[in-house]
């Protein structure tokens, strides 16, 4: 899998296997008419994704470094867009998204701009700068633009922190997935769903991961797209939902006035199940302060434009002007799902609470909510649960309960969607957790053997060791992040939001600052780093243990403080001490320009 | 003034302008967001509310493409695109 040929060929592969991925599906929804039982679907459809996820990374295998770190510079831009965008939605966008919709309606929204948003940054400010630069990893770029190895483990420091953060959110998700589908324990599950990631990245690196990604994002899209499509056409909703939606949208505007959001007692809420949410927000109006929306949008997209697995994607185009484009087609591809979430919360939301539907509870008997196949599914499952508060008989909007992932899990089963839709669900689910899993393992593990290990502690080792050393840290990682999340406190880890406050607090101005203004120096980027990682965690601590916090800045947007400080420590240190010598604004200014061979290639 | 200086100048105008669409898009309509949702939007949506689920998207998947396609007209005219055989 290394000639060009291959990649001239890389339409008619993901062709075949896209049509391959259909026929699998009808051939389950056969076998599912013929009698095959629910489970068995679900364990076929994340058996059978999972092993071809494995089959691509073990033909990807490889010893040299340049395939292993940037897959070799040669993925094309539509290619590139795929994989980034499997890269970047998360478990949390494909599961919680359209359920953080459905409950907050348009607060949450903010994250659909700025997950998105920080694109234009990623675009315009860095991605083709970096990848001019030609460097392996984040601080590598870090490391050579500032000079000495401690600005370039301080970026290791940011790097580990803020990836760390987010995979052991995502692990956790491969594991309740694989212990749904499979039907095993939690905690064994875990150790599956890192086998099945590890075996994506082990052997071939960034070039495995490359083609895994892109075939989980295929998976994905498939798996998000069907049903929206499929509920909303059963519905008599639109077919084409995106842009029909608007009469279901003013009908949820009225009956939210209709029933209105009662608030529920402190005693009468502690009957209600761990994790599960009642609708207490109104769906499309304006629900939150402009400055709310907006410094959650900007906390994001500041973040987007700073996490180093989104950034090192950029670095396997063949060319600074590709790695342009490929941003804007992975924006597209982000695109195609995060517009649709919105509408599958409408249709989730409108389905269960409009008493003209017949899938609607609103207005119906508990006794006879409690009756539904579909309600005592998910109830057993712990994501639904309804509760007679006034004693009426009848379930009320503010006595209906339900967790953040049933609107994408049990959505399909409510409408009366075969189930070899929900199976196709749960393997979009793993396809979207293990693709980030890959990317952000891959990124931790590579700046510790590139920029630690080859940089700073053996800058003589050979190619075949340094590949040894960054396979065992894959491997090192991948299980310290499985056994976190096998001690399920993701509550506090799994975090994704502050993954992103994390890295803007210490790498965005770092980045930035490093492309567009010679002026910064060593010393200034390194206050830049720690300053502003130690502010923004010393906010995050504060505001979690009873601080009020200042300027409405909550623990989701830490990073605006952080990075902030960032700035500041980053201007005024470089200011203090001298500037950069001739050769590195020389470097700068090469940079500056595509033309010409990357910078680390001439060295 | 140099050909890089004059291309940098050029980039970075480029840069300017893309940052205050994106400053459009991303935080300026949300700053109005009550009034104009207020006010029925494209396909009969509120307006915020379709911004918030499709229009800034759209825009931001837009406003990348023009960008790239603006920085490689700069490129070449100051002759700084990239050969095909690098």
């Amino acid at each position: 899998m290394k000639s060009t040929n291959f990649i001239d060929n890389l339409p008619r592969v993901y062709g075949i296997y896209t049509g391959g991925f259909i026929g699998f599906i009808i051939i389950m929804a056969i076998a599912e008419q013929m009698g095959m039982s629910a489970k068995a679907i679900g364990i076929a459809f994340v058996a059978f994704t999972v092993f071809i996820y494995a089959l691509i990374g073990w033909l990807s295998r490889t010893a040299q470094a340049d395939a292993y770190y940037v897959a070799g510079r040669q993925v094309p831009t539509v290619f590139n867009g795929m994989a980034t965008a499997a890269d970047w939605m998360s478990g949390a966008s494909f599961v919680a998204m359209a359920g953080g919709i459905y409950f907050k309606g348009y607060g949450y929204m903010a994250l659909l701009v700025g997950w998105t948003g920080g694109y234009v940054l990623v675009a315009s400010l860095l991605a083709p700068y970096l990848r001019k630069f030609g460097c392996y990893t984040v601080p590598d770029f870090i490391g050579t633009r500032y000079g000495g190895n401690l600005a370039r483990f301080s970026a290791v420091v940011v790097l580990t922190v803020a990836s760390f953060t987010y995979v052991t959110a995502q692990i956790n998700a491969t594991g309740t997935i694989a212990s749904v589908a499979l039907d095993i324990p939690f905690q064994y599950a875990v150790y599956i769903g890192l086998i099945s990631i590890l075996l994506c990245s082990m052997l071939g690196g960034m070039r495995g991961v490359t083609w895994t990604q892109v075939a989980q994002y295929i998976v994905l899209i498939i798996a998000y797209l069907l049903p929206v499509f499929w509920i909303s056409n059963k519905m008599g909703a639109g077919f084409f939902p995106h842009f029909m939606l608007a009469d279901e949208v003013a009908r949820i505007g009225e009956l939210e006035s209709q029933f209105g959001f009662v608030k529920n007692s402190a005693a009468d809420l502690a009957t209600v199940p761990k994790g599960l949410a009642g609708i207490t927000k109104a769906h499309s109006a304006v629900n939150a302060t402009p400055w709310a929306f907006i410094s959650l949008a900007l906390a994001m997209m500041m973040g987007t434009a700073s996490l180093p697995h989104v950034m090192m994607r950029y670095f396997t185009t063949p060319s600074v002007k590709a790695a342009r484009k490929s941003v804007g087609w992975s924006l597209f591809f982000i695109f195609l799902l995060y517009s649709s979430a919105p509408m599958l919360a409408t249709l989730s939301k409108l389905s269960l609470i409009d008493p003209n539907l017949s899938t609607g509870i609103i207005g119906k008997s508990i006794a006879e909510v409690q009756a539904i196949d579909w309600y005592q599914n998910w109830n057993a499952a712990n994501l639904m649960f309804v509760s007679d508060f006034n004693g009426n008989g009848t379930v009320e909007l503010n006595e209906f309960f339900m967790g953040g992932k049933a609107v994408v899990l049990a959505t399909p089963e409510i409408a009366g969607l075969p189930y070899v839709i929900s199976g196709l669900v749960a393997a979009g689910g793993m396809a979207a957790a293990m693709s980030t899993a890959d990317g952000l393992i891959l990124a931790i593990a590579n700046a510790i053997s590139h920029d630690v290990y080859y940089k700073i502690i053996d800058p003589k080792a050979e190619t075949a060791k340094r590949l040894v050393v960054a396979r065992v840290l894959l491997v090192v990682i991948g299980f310290a992040g499985a056994t976190i999340a096998a001690m399920e406190i993701q509550g506090i880890l799994g975090s994704v939001i502050w993954a992103f406050d994390f890295a803007m607090s210490g790498l965005f101005f770092p980045l930035v600052l490093g492309v567009w203004w010679k002026r910064a120096n060593r010393q200034g980027a390194i206050a830049g780093m720690l300053g502003g990682l130690a502010a923004g965690t010393w906010y995050l601590v504060w505001v979690r243990t009873g601080g009020s916090g200042f300027l409405g800045i909550t623990q989701l947007t830490f990073g605006i403080f952080g990075s902030a400080v960032s700035l500041v420590a980053m201007v005024v240190v470089s200011l203090l001490t001298a500037e950069p010598d001739k050769a590195t604004q020389k470097m700068v200014d090469e940079v500056r320009v595509p033309s010409g061979k990357t910078i680390l290639g001439k060295q | 003034m140099s050909n890089q200086e004059k291309h940098w100048e050029k980039s970075r105008g480029l840069l300017m302008i893309t940052l205050a669409i994106w400053f459009v898009f991303s935080i300026g309509i949300f700053l109005f967001g009550a009034e104009m949702n207020e006010v029925t939007g494209p396909f009969g949506y509120p307006w915020t509310y379709w911004f918030t689920c499709q229009g800034s998207l759209g825009a931001f998947v837009i406003l990348i493409f023009w960008f790239a396609n603006r920085q490689e007209k700069i490129d070449e005219e100051f002759g700084f695109s990239e050969r095909e055989d690098e």
